[in-house]
């Protein structure tokens, strides 16, 4: 079997016998077809939950709803996405990818039905355990925190500063804080991936990290 | 590790790294790779670059490939 949006590219059987069964004209075979994928994702989701459970604090039953969740609404995706796969891996690899991705979008959303730690709660107390370092026993890790801070609080925007302040300083797990605040997770990673490369630049600057070799930025 | 090197490797950036988007796009292609014992990391090093550094898109490529793998060898 060949894609039409890929005249070159074979699929492999398992691939191709998903396909075929899951768009077929006879109701019986597509709905078995169905029946059977739903099953799959249903099983690796839970198998995802339960791989997740030492990070996550939903557990028990809640935790099975959230896979059952995952797994209806991944199933809903597939279906929807069907004419966008492209065969570049094997059909059920793809299919996967969608019941991880709402089992992880799900937990994150979990976080803020009892959470440890308040948005904006801004412990900066706490940025010496984040970062490693013990101000009361070397004081270069004194001057190192405040050059974080100042970087943090005179070089970032009020929306950069609240994303670095929540994921670094109060440690909110990333997808917690993307469902908070409706932003996709790349957008908060970009920040957080801009603010380290400015405070290490701070730090080399003034002598307290070494130059970066070849290959880093 | 010192503290100097915990915090450097904390600050460490690679230019290579793809983002959150781009990788989950193709994540399916790069866990089917290294299922099917390929250079995944080699074929796509901005995406191996990302999923080091990010936890997130980490943890749902570790369950990705536990999926894949947990059914036995990809044909």
């Amino acid at each position: 079997m060949q894609l039409a949006g890929s005249p070159t590219r074979e699929l492999d059987e398992e691939s191709a016998s998903w396909l075929v069964r899951l768009i077929s004209a006879v109701p019986a075979e597509r709905q078995a077809a169905e029946r059977e994928l739903h099953e799959t994702l249903l099983r690796i989701a839970l198998a995802e939950v339960r791989r997740r459970s030492a990070s996550t604090p939903v557990t028990g039953p809640e935790l099975d709803d959230v896979a059952h969740q995952a797994a209806s609404d991944a199933m809903l995706a597939v279906l929807a996405k069907l004419a966008e796969f492209r065969g570049e891996s094997r059909f059920i690899t793809w299919a996967y990818r969608f019941v991880i991705l709402e089992v992880s979008s799900k937990l994150g959303r979990h976080y803020w039905r009892n959470p440890p730690v308040a948005l904006d709660a801004a412990q900066w107390e706490r940025l010496p355990d984040r970062l490693g370092l013990d101000p009361h026993q070397h004081a270069e890790a004194a001057g190192i925190l405040a050059e974080v801070r100042h970087v943090v609080e005179t070089e970032l925007t009020p929306h950069q500063r609240r994303i670095f302040v929540a994921i670094v300083v109060d440690g909110i797990p990333l997808n917690a804080l993307a469902e908070k605040l409706g932003l996709q997770r790349n957008a908060i990673y970009k920040v957080i991936f801009d603010t380290r490369r400015k405070i290490r630049h701070t730090l080399v600057a003034k002598g307290y990290l070494d130059e970066p070799g070849a290959g880093q930025r | 590790m010192n503290e100097r090197e915990m915090l450097a490797r904390f600050l460490r950036t690679d230019p290579r790294d793809v983002g959150c988007s781009e990788a989950i796009a193709v994540l399916h292609v790069y866990v089917d790779l290294i299922a099917a014992g390929q250079d995944a990391a080699g074929r796509y090093p901005g995406v191996a670059a990302h999923l080091a550094a990010c936890g997130p898109c980490g943890d749902d490529f570790a369950g990705l490939l536990a999926a894949v793998t947990s059914e036995g060898p990809a044909t």
